[in-house]
């Protein structure tokens, strides 16, 4: 799972969250038995579809502030670790 | 003494310039250089801004313009984007970020000429009820310096209680306004999902999010809902709907009104102390003339089950953005996924490795209908079952917290205990409902609060019968005492 959530964890974590994640989600089986055949899942509150914004271009935020809390850019560009490896 | 106003009277003493902006501003900072060592309620003040802030607005003052909050100072929780003043959300994958723009709540603020004196503690990514999860640092709660101020407002609500600020603003996914607001004695108000925009609000439970106000009075809380809601673009699932009118809070009255009373919250998990308190509010409401009405709402029990995969899920997705390439530290490492992986593992805190874990887990394929369909699910039965009980009555009141505030430390080693808090403030989170907590009265010399959940678009109703219930408790009132 962490590997899954990019989440390096030590070994000591690795043992503690097993039991903690075990114990949760043993506490989450509640809701497991509950008749919900007839309910529509929602993910939502309030129902809103389509929420379109109106097409005008209008002020973006500026490349330099953009950048200015990246730890690495380079040419006005981020600068990322090699995603394809040699 | 200054601090000692509401935010209101200073808004009134300001607009007959009986005290000037700088001064409101100069005696809120020197309390805080006072008593913030001692409390930890800020990560950030930001007194330069503040001060040239104050002698903006007292030249707008001066002009005899401005709203009723021009020049008053408020804190905000540190997880509202605000141009150059540092924004962590009490990570450590956030040390050092200045954002470059303002969340829609703080160009509200400033625009009416409200004062931001700083930026307050919380759980890392709000998420928690202890403020105990901040990496930075601990709060503690005004009544009693061993105690917690409960979370994640912890930082925005101490400060409030304490005096270091007239307002301050939280944000509340499954309580975190309310409950450190019962925990604190003050008003802790979560609009409807949707009035207030999350736009620079640094997300969490997207669906669950909302930004709103901790003050100590019922009326301060309806002037500063006006200034920070209404309809907002940047953010999509913002309401079509003005903002919240404060016009008329005081002319309701607490006579025929019908109030629900959910079985389901009056459990034996309320400790005793808060039970007497609540139940003694109930008869002094009922002597105003108001009429109780028993209802049950069985979904409740699932509540914290509900949230705990709903809420995780969306933050799972949400803090996919962490990676340490735009923003935030960077650990090195070989290759990009080595990269965030090292970062995240890093620079993020156990409770939140906890829930991004338990998220991705909810949204993974072969548990995904197990889990995160069957919780939407349960939200639909939930919303229901709300909806029809506030058909039959106007509003639904309950314990906020089950507990007073409890000692630092006292339920670290258990996280179950922790995530009960919010028992009783989850199901207006999963129903979008605006929901507030107000003091009612004390257990032990601690503060107790008491909840009150509307229906959704009934906010404006909602302040109005609360402003009544804090006229009919004159005994709930009552400050820490500070050295």
């Amino acid at each position: 799972m962490a590997r899954l959530a990019r989440l390096e964890l030590d070994e000591d974590e690795v043992v503690a969250f097993q039991g903690e994640l075990n114990a949760l989600l043993g506490h989450f089986m509640d809701i497991q038995g509950i008749d919900v055949s007839n309910v529509e899942a929602q993910a939502h509150a309030v129902s809103l579809q389509n929420i379109w914004a109106e097409d005008f271009p209008w002020d973006s935020l500026p490349r330099e502030l953009a950048l200015k809390n990246a730890r690495v850019s380079r040419a006005g560009l981020f600068v990322v670790p090699a995603i394809i490896e040699d | 003494m200054l601090t000692q106003l509401s935010a209101s009277e200073l808004g009134r003493k300001l607009a007959a310039r009986e005290v000037s902006a700088v001064e409101v501003t100069q005696a809120h900072l020197d309390r805080i250089s006072a008593h913030d060592g001692d409390l930890g309620c800020f990560l950030h003040v930001d007194a330069e801004g503040a001060l040239a802030a104050a002698k903006s607005a007292q030249e707008t003052l001066d002009k005899g313009e401005g709203g009723p909050l021009t020049g008053v100072p408020i804190a905000l929780k540190d997880n509202m984007s605000t141009t150059g003043v540092p924004t962590t959300c009490a990570s450590k994958i956030l040390e050092g970020y200045v954002p470059v723009f303002d969340a829609t709540v703080v160009k509200k603020l400033k625009d009416s000429g409200v004062v931001i004196l700083g930026k307050t503690n919380l759980d890392e990514f709000a998420m928690g009820t202890s403020t105990e999860n901040s990496a930075y640092k601990l709060t503690r709660n005004p009544w009693d310096k061993e105690r917690s101020p409960g979370g994640s407002s912890g930082g925005s609500c101490a400060a409030v209680s304490a005096e270091l600020a007239p307002l301050a603003l939280g944000s509340d996914t499954g309580g975190s306004i309310r409950q450190p607001a019962s925990l604190c004695g003050i008003v802790g108000f979560k609009p409807t999902y949707g009035r207030c925009s999350r736009y620079g609000l640094i997300a969490f439970g997207s669906s669950l999010d909302q930004i709103g106000p901790l003050t100590r009075t019922v009326e301060d809380a309806a002037l500063i809902s006006e200034v920070i809601t209404g309809h907002d673009p940047l953010d999509s699932t913002s309401l079509k709907s003005p903002a919240i009118a404060s016009a008329n809070l005081k002319s309701g009255s607490l006579k025929g009104v019908k109030i629900g009373l959910p079985e389901e919250m009056f459990s034996d998990a309320i400790a005793p102390g808060v039970r007497k308190a609540v139940d003694e509010a109930i008869a002094a409401l009922k002597a105003e003339g108001a009429e109780f009405k028993s209802v049950s709402l069985p979904s409740i029990q699932y509540g914290v089950t509900t949230y705990y995969i709903i809420a995780p899920a969306e933050a799972s997705s949400n803090l996919a953005r962490f990676d340490g390439i735009r923003y935030g530290p960077r650990w090195e490492g070989s290759g990009h996924i080595d990269v965030v992986a090292k970062t995240r593992g890093k620079g993020f805190g156990h409770e939140v490795k906890t829930r991004i874990m338990i998220g991705t887990y909810a949204l993974s394929a072969g548990y995904y209908d197990a889990y995160y369909i069957r919780a939407q699910q349960v939200r639909a039965l939930m919303i229901q079952e709300f909806d029809q009980a506030l058909k039959d009555t106007e509003v639904l009141l309950a314990p906020t917290s089950p507990t007073v505030a409890f000692k630092l430390g006292e339920l670290s080693d258990n996280p179950m205990a922790l995530k009960l808090l919010d028992y009783c403030t989850i199901p207006a989170n999963l129903g979008g409902m605006p929901s507030l907590s107000l003091n009612c009265g004390f257990s032990e010399g601690l503060p107790v609060g008491l909840q009150l959940t509307g229906a959704r678009m009934q906010d404006e109703r909602l302040l109005q019968l609360a402003y009544g219930v804090e006229r009919a408790l004159p005994n709930a009132t009552g400050r820490p005492q500070l050295p």
